[in-house]
């Protein structure tokens, strides 16, 4: 059990600097909106991996919260994108 | 026995979720514009989450756990095509270069992003009787009424 909650981590992670990539060559700024969105959703699921790894049921809270969050960045930005000012990407 | 078979079933979850969002993560590193890398990320991001969840509930084992892991798992199955949708509209709409291969963009010409109306190219009397005469192009609606 152990060495699979290991593996999980590590392809997580493996997930997160494919994505931070993606994040730093994105060429125009709705690229890097949709790659931080996947980077906050590889994010809630290393937060139920943690829960699993230390047994302790709270860190499933944190999970909600980040999702929530994640989801208000992405229409914030959308709508920034669609309606704000000037840009630099 | 059923505590081992339990921690296989948690496993597979695990493994599965850990490469379903490896999955998305390479997919959004190589495919080439925006809507095909919102097309990966949304739909193999969103079913890492939740088999995690499912992971997580059946490793708890409690009713107060597998509420929280099922509004999570609600929670993401709603949000993320809502997400993917603005994200998409904004990006259209900023002008995000799309792939030079793809066969079709049917808001080409057709929207106008200043006023957000949409043209159906049959406005007119003239446009609607050159779409009658014209065989070549059939028309996705009926133009003409049923006897």
């Amino acid at each position: 059990m152990e060495i699979v909650i290991l593996i999980t981590f590590g392809l997580l992670s493996l997930s997160m600097i494919l994505i931070f990539i993606r994040l730093l060559m994105g060429p125009t700024l709705p690229d890097r909106v949709v790659a931080l969105e996947l980077l906050a959703t590889v994010i809630v699921a290393i937060t139920g991996t943690y829960a699993i790894f230390t047994d302790r049921s709270s860190f499933i809270d944190v999970a909600i919260v980040v999702a929530l969050t994640a989801f208000l960045a992405a229409i914030g930005f959308a709508r920034f994108l669609e309606r704000g000012g000037p840009r630099d990407d | 026995m059923i505590e081992t078979l339990i921690n296989w079933i948690i496993a597979g979850f695990m493994l599965a979720s850990g490469i379903f969002t490896l999955l998305a993560a390479i997919g959004i590193l190589r495919l080439p514009d925006l809507m095909t890398r919102m097309h990966a990320s949304t739909k193999a991001g969103a079913l890492g989450v939740a088999l995690m969840m499912i992971a997580a509930m059946l490793h708890f084992n409690d009713l107060v756990v597998m509420a929280k892991a099922m509004a999570v798992i609600l929670f993401i199955l709603m949000t993320a095509p809502i997400a993917a949708h603005a994200i998409g509209r904004a990006g259209y709409f900023v002008g995000v270069p799309i792939w030079v291969n793809t066969v079709k963009d049917e808001l080409f010409n057709r929207y106008d992003s200043d006023t957000h109306r949409l043209r159906s190219g049959l406005e007119t009397e003239e446009e609607l009787k050159g779409m009658r005469a014209s065989n070549k192009d059939k028309p996705r609606i009926r133009v003409t009424t049923k006897k």
